[in-house]
């Protein structure tokens, strides 16, 4: 309250015009910077992805020919895009083993986010109905993982999960099994690693809209004889979706080009397009061709994204 | 509300946290391990974490991530603290479909399409790959969580406030250093941190952008998970949650003791 008392001066009211000059000046200045910095490194490089995918491999550094040069004028943008070419995506369309990453990926992902909804749904609504004084705690508790290291997390689950890991150890001495499970390097391994380390990114949006929720419809409910489940699908459900909605495509979209959890724990005999993608750039130093896969991956990925970015957009205007 | 949290609410939370937390634990635990074998457990030791003191090349890693922490994480909660006021204050402006498009498309976006077109600018305008394009990439990825953080806060703010200062002649920029900025502070804080830690776990983005000499520690990390599990790399990580532990945990100890003196001010505003 002092800097209020502080801030009044005197000459308030012959300040009025600067004062609404500056704020042109300084409203202007607060959408410039971050709108530049974001089309300079988010949206121009997607333009050079763009182009670099439609250049050729050449064995020099940057390893690719150049195109569309802009030195030599109008009639050298023109030779360049006659000198444009699609072999890069022919590529990919007629090598099985891309279009196989692709569905692959997808598949995988679809699975592991509806697993991943099946395991956060019931840990959302049990916080949502645990005790108001409780519930600060649970929420601390579902995002202190989302801080460690994404990486730390996979790699914790090596351990486990290898053939002389703790997981095969606990089931052979408690006699569930007679032999030693295969599960790393498997993608029964990539579905734990993605519902593990996606999780916190479920139930934190599935726990904001149940927790909005008002349970006084499920005693209605109930009095009125409708049974707990069919309340469940025809109230509960229903309401969350807004969560359901945000928190699958939280976590399908990054899975779909996961790099890490396919790499670590699906071992070599797994085919994920992230780490096509990461191959190409790394090991065969294919430039113009992992540009290809990465324009091709944001294609499949588009139209999830606008639905994100449309429900991010009508959560921002519920909040107001 | 008690009486609704029945035995299965319970159950769901309980495997629900042993899931989330019991990888995390065994990992800690076997830091512990005297046995270089990371799944048997030969008595407790912390040599592990002597040797690693000693690995010259995790050190070098270690100040170089903490450096592009700091610094990446610092810009970037400039730029999207800018953005979420952007967001929230200006509705309307030429371009904000393509702006808030742009703001909240880098949250899910595949890290490898990121590290690819962030590498490919790079070499586009002739950046040597290092040091600086590390903490240039980080920057960019993380001031949108920054952004979506600050403006959940953003939104709920009373802007009668700031409304007051300015009919009291308080000029536009004073008015925010003086009223919104401590408001938004904690949220601010917690964008820092966000960004901080995402900078000092990022393997991928960093591998695209990275160059000689700049090797950050989950680079490192990776590189030798590639050749094995060993107890060395889990007393990394172990220090690694740690720091990051004891981090958002005084910050949300400052967080709550802030929040209870505005309120104590606030009571003491209302009574006279």
């Amino acid at each position: 309250m002092t800097n209020i008392a502080a801030a009044a001066s005197p000459s308030a009211e012959t300040a009025a015009l600067p004062t609404q000059l500056a704020k042109g000046f300084v409203d202007r200045l607060v959408i410039i910077i971050p709108y530049l910095w974001l089309l300079f490194f988010f949206l121009v490089p997607f333009i050079i992805v763009f182009k670099i995918s439609l250049s050729q491999t050449a064995i020099a550094m940057p390893p690719y020919m150049p195109v569309l040069d802009f030195s030599d004028g109008i009639s050298g943008y023109f030779a360049g895009f006659r000198e444009l070419n699609f072999d890069n995506y022919t590529l990919l369309t007629q090598d099985a083993l891309y279009f196989n990453a692709y569905v692959t990926s997808v598949i995988i992902a679809g699975i592991s986010t509806i697993l991943t909804l099946i395991v956060g749904y019931p840990i959302a609504y049990g916080m949502a109905r645990a005790p108001a004084t409780v519930r600060p705690i649970l929420l601390m508790l579902v995002i202190l993982p989302f801080w460690t290291s994404f990486l730390i997390r996979v790699y914790a689950w090596i351990g486990i999960l290898k053939p002389e890991g703790l997981l095969n150890e606990l089931l052979l001495s408690l006699h569930i099994v007679s032999d030693k499970l295969q599960i790393l390097n498997t993608y029964n391994a990539i579905f734990i690693g993605i519902v593990y380390s996606y999780l916190p990114f479920m139930v934190l949006p599935l726990y904001s809209s149940l927790e909005k929720m008002d349970y006084l419809l499920i005693e209605a409910a109930k009095d009125l004889g409708c049974p707990p489940t069919s309340a469940f699908w025809k109230i509960t459900f229903p309401l969350s979706l807004p969560g359901v909605i945000a928190g699958c495509l939280l976590v399908f979209i990054p899975a779909v080009g996961e790099f890490v959890i396919p790499d670590l724990l699906g071992g070599s005999q797994t085919l994920m397009i992230g780490r096509t993608l990461w191959n190409e750039f790394f090991n065969n130093r294919d430039w113009p061709v992992s540009s290809a896969v990465a324009v091709i991956l944001l294609l499949v990925l588009i139209i999830p994204i606008m639905f994100f970015q449309q429900a991010q957009a009508r959560a921002q205007e519920q909040g107001k | 509300m008690n009486a609704t949290w029945s035995r299965f609410n319970m159950t769901s939370i309980v495997l629900g946290f042993a899931f989330l937390y019991l990888p995390i634990m065994l990992l800690i635990v076997f830091s512990f391990n005297e046995s270089k074998l990371v799944t048997v457990w030969g008595g407790f030791s912390t040599k592990w974490y002597v040797s690693l003191f000693h690995n010259q090349g995790l050190m070098d890693a270690t100040w170089v991530t903490a450096r592009v922490g700091v610094i990446s994480a610092t810009a970037a909660t400039v730029l999207g603290t800018l953005a979420a006021i952007t967001l929230t204050r200006y509705t309307r402006f030429r371009g904000r479909v393509l702006f808030s498009g742009m703001v909240f498309a880098p949250l899910v976006m595949p890290e490898v399409i990121t590290g690819l077109s962030l590498l490919l600018l790079f070499v586009a305008v002739g950046l040597d790959r290092g040091f600086f394009t590390v903490t240039l990439a980080h920057t960019t990825f993380t001031m949108c969580f920054v952004a979506v953080v600050v403006q959940s806060r953003l939104v709920t703010f009373d802007r009668s406030l700031e409304e007051a200062a300015m009919d009291l002649g308080a000029p536009p920029v004073k008015t925010f250093f003086q009223i919104t900025l401590p408001v938004i502070l904690p949220a601010i804080i917690s964008g820092w941190m966000l960004a901080f830690t995402l900078s000092l776990d990022d393997l991928v983005i960093a591998s695209f952008t990275s160059g000689p000499g700049a090797t950050t520690l989950p680079m490192k990390i990776y590189s030798q998970v590639r050749l094995g599990v060993t107890p060395e790399i889990n007393a990394a990580c172990t220090i690694l949650i740690a720091v990051v532990a004891i981090g958002v945990i005084i910050a949300s100890i400052a967080n709550k003791r802030r929040e209870v003196q505005r309120q104590r001010d606030e009571q003491a505003a209302q009574r006279g």
